[in-house]
């Protein structure tokens, strides 16, 4: 069997996969908080609790509606992207004014209610969600077995992540939101609506979030908790990143998803504090982050 | 160099000469209903009660006087209670030395906390503080003195100084009174001195304290510090008062919890978080009795306060009708 650095190279292949695909969703939220972060000036600590509802809408679907992985890859970021527009304007619209914490902290009691809401209806335990017919299954690389979910969720997430990009900085609705970052008063004069801007953002964000929790649904199990529990790390993750750049964001999830991979072959027991080490490494090198502009 | 430090002082002393005489019967009258609670009250939920209003009012230090928020206060709270714990079980300390080892430890791991997260301002500050005190909640899970998820426990109380028995619950509740009051009273001289003065004016304005000369890192280093030993404080009294350490007092929702309380009393109030806290730990009591769960009730209030509320009670009173006529004044 072939090694690399005393490690079996299938254990390694399989860590860096799984390095990649947590690095997949770290990518996705944290590319959706740096969006909301960039317009709103709001940390959406809901941005967890959106990516468990995701996972939750798609799993709700299926069960009463009949609705199947597809649709639900649509139609979940949809629900929650709407749910997210609506909790917006009714509130969250109240607080720019004020000091950003506000926000913070708006977002994380939205964030403690919908956690509990849906503890209290399914308990803390994870139900399955199947993966779909079409991607069950895997294949024989030759050097390592690759279940076709997984892979499919690296394709796609990075799809996700680049159509963000495309949208943000190549067309002329990104242009209006580039612009409202730098100067929302004077893009507003302009006769650009830029309160239904920062509503759109907003849900695009909830639904990006969204996204990603019906993409991990069958990969973890779908839980009330699963959105807390990667908050705090997708945080250290923009940390690490600055929020000043889209692409930073993107580059900065994967890096770090990996890096956590590989601390898992190497040295198991840091594998949970890793990203909280590279982060405090980081702050102490390059307090804006590798990618920040603002400090 | 402290001149606007002693001037702001002194105006703010001659506006509220009424201010400080309602000060003072409401602190005599708070002082007595404490003095007299355990008659009517359960002495296990009032020394609570005292704990998280300390925790708060540390807590409140730091976002009230400096204006950094930390979102991983739990870790100094939570890492004393062990401390504490581990040093009066295995150790085999006094109860008084055990608490010192926990402020001890909590103010060192502020400043290790600190060091990292003042590096970066308003929002990254926040996130900065989550992001390690989840790392020190893996460390609390998987190192060997915290038993993981058991945490510690049967924690004696011991005598204090060798003389009065603890595990008389009277004599605990005038011990935990004791410290309480001690740290509100340490509190209120720190934010009253120059130190919290500057304090306060790197709250208002960092840029112009850093242009008057200060250096304004090492202010909020030394009120992070401060905030985590007096967390440590409350943290390490818990420990004993329960007689266990456990990992919920490290989680992040602890964290959040004592935002709430802070927020909820009013921010920036040196009595606020007490009431703060005391709603809190009445409603989780409540509750806890009920099958609804306490997340929802927490989540909706913190929605509520911060839409609504950001005064807090104590804010509110204070910049009600009757609050101004007794001479106080809400500021920020």
């Amino acid at each position: 069997m072939t090694m690399i650095f005393g490690i079996p190279l299938q254990a390694f292949l399989g860590q860096l996969l799984i390095g990649l695909i947590n690095g997949s969703f770290y990518a996705l939220l944290s590319l959706g908080l740096a969006v909301i972060f960039g317009l709103l000036r709001v940390i959406n600590f809901a941005h967890g609790a959106q990516y468990m509802l995701g996972a939750f809408v798609a799993m709700l679907m299926l069960q009463y509606l009949g609705i199947n992985y597809w649709f639900a890859l649509v139609l979940a970021p949809l629900v929650v992207g709407l749910f997210g527009a609506i909790i917006e304007r009714t509130m969250l619209s109240r607080l720019y004014d004020l000091d950003p914490l506000y926000g913070l902290l708006f977002t994380f009691g939205l964030a403690l209610t919908i956690e509990g809401t849906f503890r209290y209806f399914y308990g803390s335990s994870g139900q399955p969600y199947n993966v779909p017919a079409a991607l069950a299954g895997g294949t024989n690389l030759g050097f390592m077995f690759l279940p076709i979910y997984r892979g499919w969720v690296v394709v796609i997430s990075l799809i996700a992540c680049i159509g963000t990009w495309l949208l943000i900085e190549k067309t002329k609705l990104g242009a209006y939101l580039r612009a409202a970052t730098e100067n929302p008063t004077l893009v507003q004069a302009f006769g650009v609506n830029v309160p239904l801007l920062l509503t759109l953002t907003y849900g695009l964000g909830a639904a990006l979030a969204a996204f990603a929790g019906v993409l991990a649904a069958p990969v973890y199990q779908v839980s009330p908790l699963m959105g807390s529990n990667i908050i705090i790390v997708v945080f250290a993750v923009v940390v690490v990143g600055g929020m000043g750049s889209i692409m930073g964001a993107i580059l900065t999830g994967y890096m770090l998803g990996i890096a956590e991979g590989l601390t898992k072959v190497f040295y198991p027991e840091a594998s949970n504090i890793v990203i909280f080490v590279i982060m405090a490494i980081v702050l102490l090198i390059r307090p804006a982050g590798l990618f920040g502009r603002d400090a | 160099m402290t001149d606007i430090a002693h001037s702001a002082a002194k105006s703010a002393t001659g506006r509220s000469a009424t201010a400080a005489r309602s000060y003072a019967i409401f602190i005599v009258i708070g002082l007595a209903a404490l003095v007299v609670a355990p008659a009517f009250f359960y002495p296990i939920f009032l020394m609570k009660l005292l704990c998280f209003a300390l925790f708060a009012c540390a807590f409140n230090l730091l976002l009230g006087y400096t204006g950094l928020l930390s979102f991983g206060h739990a870790t100094f709270f939570g890492g004393a209670a062990y401390f504490t714990a581990h040093a009066v079980k295995e150790w085999g300390l006094s109860p008084e030395l055990g608490v010192l080892v926990g402020v001890a430890g909590a103010a060192l791991l502020g400043l290790i906390v600190g060091f990292f997260a003042i590096r970066r301002q308003g929002i990254y500050f926040a996130m900065i503080t989550l992001a390690l005190s989840q790392m020190f909640f893996f460390f609390c899970l998987q190192a060997p003195f915290t038993h993981g998820e058991d945490g510690i426990q049967s924690v004696p109380r011991g005598r204090l100084f060798g003389l009065v028995d603890l595990n008389d619950t009277t004599n605990m509740y005038y011990f935990v009174l004791a410290v309480f009051l001690v740290g509100m009273l340490v509190i209120w001289r720190f934010i009253n001195s120059p130190f919290g003065m500057i304090l306060k004016s790197i709250r208002e304005n960092e840029q112009r304290a850093i242009s008057l000369g200060y250096s304004v890192a090492r202010y909020k280093l030394g009120a992070f510090v401060m905030s985590a030993a007096l967390a440590g404080l409350a943290g390490g009294i818990k420990a004993l008062v329960f007689q266990f350490a456990t990992l919920t007092d490290v989680a992040w929702q602890m964290s959040g919890e004592v935002i709430l309380m802070t927020l909820l009393g009013g921010i920036g109030t040196l009595i606020g978080p007490i009431f703060g806290a005391g709603l809190v730990v009445a409603l989780e009591n409540y509750l806890a009795t009920s099958q609804f769960p306490v997340t929802i009730v927490t989540g909706v209030v913190f929605m509520v306060c911060v839409l609504l509320f950001r005064r807090g009670l104590i804010g509110e009173f204070y910049a009600s009708r009757l609050g101004r006529r007794l001479g106080f004044e809400h500021r920020r």
